[in-house]
């Protein structure tokens, strides 16, 4: 890891073999290689680093075991929407057993694996994709024979790093759903260690990617958490930096779909979004790598929560989602205000009335003011002794 | 109020009356309509939008409602700032009509606030937005209505004999007073400034930096036209004597008030060169006019000194500086204040019943008060010393 900038390997020769082979310009390449530094939150430096061993080092071999799912991981990463990132993917990694993309079938694929297994003693790293049944001794799924329990434990014997893909893998994911009648499990309780898990249905492959690039530079997964998910892709709530956040705090909510606010992008907590509540990095990367503004919450479908445990395959799609960070309040503004009425006739009666009342009862207290005062002056003149003329004061006073 | 035994008596007379029953009518309807308020809440009895979040029960019983109330403290600027002791027989009456505007006017604020039961949070640590203008409004509002019925309490204590206590409050009555004539002066000009955070919502006509002062002074004067119109009310009510000896040279005062209100506030559309609005042909330049014609009509009525003995004038004098005033608050709250375009207000019939139960609650009150404390100058000793 001794060259730390990647301008001084612009004319290294294994860099343009290295491009070459991918189809890749020189220049795409090692951006590519920045991009996926950045999306693993490593210092300066390390792209250079990463791009040095993607080019030179001896590609770690790779165990591929599928179990109970749908193979839709193994798809989102020969489907990505970038066309380098699988060809990147087969590149880096020498995959020597799996079973969606074997020509081989049988015995002779079986082995493949032994083959693989024993060359690369210690050193290969194994990926688990798809949920283990643990019921009945694990009956429910078996290849060339053998149970998948006892499958993993072979395998994960003898590797590096083990990895679970996809939810299945990573804690059970929808094979393990209620009732769940085969006992579906994740690889860790089956090998009773921690695994590195990349949960998600199916995960973005760039955090695959990431997290096998970071084992082949470094010789280690990334740093993990309790759950053994990478922290560069798990460790922030996808209500955090979604982008439909600035209308969840200011209170604009999709009230059920097609309406105003959903047809204006406002926040689908209300329509079941497990966003506050899954920890992934769908709003950063987008989901699946299916392209540009195509997760689901871009187009105007809540999160599921497939990455969590408990939340993914459990909780219904149009449950609210419990809020990890912020409560919000129960009282929202409605999407279109009232924008006020003008005087109804009742209210101008009442004015009226009451401008009715105040004017007269005013004209009264000023006449009977008036008046007692004329009293008062002919009174003063009268006592003086010059205009003894008779005054009425008997005007209508208030009773008040 | 050392100086202060000016011989107050209540006026007696029986309690129950036209006036009394139909108060007790219409605040009795108030009461229905404001169970209606607790029970769906503010949209289902008022008018009020998000373009209008002050509909008349801040602007008329908060806002036009505690200016009316600046009786009391305009009267005891008068006699204890400047040592007029001479109108001290008007301080009471005023003082009781400002001691129902204010307690009122919180009462009214309650009453409009959304979440009522959170209200404690204006003042306290840590909710409190102590750079707020309505903060400044609300805890000097408060204090003054704590301040005012310590004012006032001289006459209930008269009244049930406890001279003990009394004598004590005497002592320490200046302080009293003294931050009674403080406190107004910072909430009235500051209720100016409410508008002024109001931006360019409020037309040009009532939307100035001199806001703050133009509501202090238009207080003032509403203050002393207040006791105008309620001495000559009482007169006429009571049938009693009218005190035209001290409401003549009071209202010369208010004259001189008036006078420096007007000159500020055209002086100040001339240098804003905001007068052009006022000579458009719109609603709100004709209640500019009507406004400002209800300000210079006590200059026409008691001008000369021969008008300021009719207390007729004197009253029409008072009742033209309040529509004065509450044409001045209306306009920079509600009618020259545009949110936007399709935005509108117009109060409701059951808010403005609110609103009419509210003063009925001071006419009512005021009634019962007088009737029953010794309020207002005793008859017998005021013949006595002025015949």
């Amino acid at each position: 890891m001794a060259n730390t900038s990647l301008l001084k390997l612009e004319d290294d020769d294994n860099i343009a073999a290295a491009s070459k082979r991918l189809g890749m310009s020189r220049r795409e390449f090692l951006q590519f290689c920045a991009t996926m530094s950045a999306t693993l939150g490593l210092p300066q430096g390390a792209e250079a680093a990463m791009a040095t061993a993607v080019a030179a080092k001896k590609r770690p071999s790779v165990i591929w075991l599928h179990f109970q799912e749908c193979t839709g991981c193994t798809e989102s990463l020969l489907r990505a929407e970038h066309p380098t990132l699988e060809k990147l993917i087969l590149d880096v990694i020498s995959l020597d057993y799996h079973e969606t993309l074997f020509a081989a079938a049988g015995h002779q694929a079986e082995d493949a694996r032994k083959k693989a297994m024993a060359e690369n003693k210690g050193k290969y790293v194994l990926v688990v994709e798809g949920a283990i049944p643990t019921r009945d001794g694990g009956i429910y799924c078996k290849v060339g024979g053998k149970t998948a329990i006892e499958l993993t434990k072979e395998c994960a014997a003898d590797a590096a790093a083990v990895i679970a893909i996809g939810s299945c893998a990573s804690w059970g994911g929808m094979p393990s759903t209620d009732p769940n009648p085969t006992g579906a499990s994740g690889v860790a309780p089956v090998l009773g260690k921690p695994v590195v898990t990349i949960p998600g249905c199916p995960p973005n492959p760039y955090n695959f990617l990431s997290a096998v690039v970071h084992f082949l530079t470094f010789g280690a997964l990334p740093a993990v958490d309790h759950l053994g998910r990478p922290k560069f892709a798990y460790s922030r709530l996808v209500h955090e930096n979604c982008e439909r956040r600035a209308h969840f705090d200011a209170g604009r909510f999709a009230m059920e779909f097609g309406d105003e606010g959903h047809r204006k992008g406002y926040c689908l907590y209300k329509l079941g979004c497990k966003g506050p509540e899954t920890y992934a990095n769908c709003p950063t990367i987008l989901f699946g790598d299916a392209g540009g503004g195509t997760w689901p919450v871009g187009c105007g479908h809540p999160c599921i929560g497939c990455t969590e445990q408990g939340v993914g395959f459990a909780k219904p799609i149009h449950m609210v989602a419990k809020m990890k960070n912020i409560e919000p309040p129960l009282g929202y503004p409605r999407i279109v205000e009232e924008k006020g009425t003008g005087a109804t006739l009742g209210a101008a009666a009442v004015l009226a009335a009451v401008a009715g009342l105040a004017a007269g009862a005013g004209t009264i207290v000023a006449r009977n003011l008036g008046l007692s005062h004329r009293a008062e002056e002919l009174e003063r003149l009268e006592q003086t002794g010059k205009n003894p003329a008779p005054a009425t004061t008997s005007g209508e006073k208030a009773g008040v | 109020m050392a100086h202060s035994q000016h011989l107050a008596a209540p006026v007696g007379g029986r309690l129950l009356n036209n006036a009394t029953l139909v108060a007790g009518v219409l605040i009795a309807i108030m009461a229905a309509v404001l169970l209606a308020r607790f029970i769906f809440g503010l949209g289902a009895v008022t008018h009020l939008n998000d373009g209008y979040p002050f509909g008349i029960w801040i602007v008329v019983d908060v806002v036009i409602g505690s200016a009316f109330a600046c009786g009391g403290f305009s009267v005891a600027m008068l006699v204890y700032i400047f040592n007029r002791g001479e109108y001290h027989p008007l301080v009471r009456p005023a003082l009781l009509a400002s001691l129902f505007g204010y307690t009122l006017a919180g009462i009214s604020v309650i009453i409009d606030l959304g979440r009522y039961v959170n209200f404690w949070h204006i003042y306290w640590p840590g909710y409190a937005n102590i750079n707020s203008v309505m903060f400044e409004v609300a805890v000097c509002i408060t204090a003054y209505v704590a301040v005012m019925w310590i004012e006032f309490a001289p006459v209930f204590l008269e009244k049930f004999g406890l001279h003990d206590i009394r004598k004590k409050l005497d002592k320490a009555l200046f302080v009293v007073v003294a931050l009674g004539t403080l406190l107004p002066m910072m909430h009235q000009s500051s209720i100016g400034t409410l508008l002024v955070v109001m931006g360019t919502q409020v037309n040009p006509l009532w939307q100035t930096q001199m806001l703050p002062l133009i509501y202090l002074l238009t207080a003032i004067s509403m203050g002393y036209g207040v006791v105008l119109f309620e001495s000559c009310v009482a007169a006429s009510g009571y049938r009693r004597k009218i005190e035209t000896h001290l409401l003549d040279p009071m209202a010369k005062v208010m004259l001189g008030v008036l006078a420096a209100y007007l000159v500020v506030r055209f002086g100040d559309l001339l240098v804003r060169g905001a007068l052009g609005e006022a000579f458009k042909p719109t609603f709100v330049a004709l209640s500019f006019w009507v406004e400002n014609f209800c300000f210079a009509a006590p200059f026409l009525l008691i001008g000369n000194a021969a008008a300021r003995r009719n207390p007729a004038k004197l009253f029409l004098a008072g009742v033209a500086i309040m529509f004065g005033g509450v044409f001045l608050r209306l306009n920079g709250f509600l009618i020259g204040y545009d949110t936007g375009p399709g935005w509108n207000y117009f109060p409701s019939a059951p808010e403005l019943l609110v609103t009419i139960g509210m003063f009925s609650i001071e006419v009512l009150g005021y009634i019962v008060i007088t009737r029953t404390f010794p309020v207002l100058p005793r008859e017998e000793a005021y013949i006595k010393a002025h015949a």
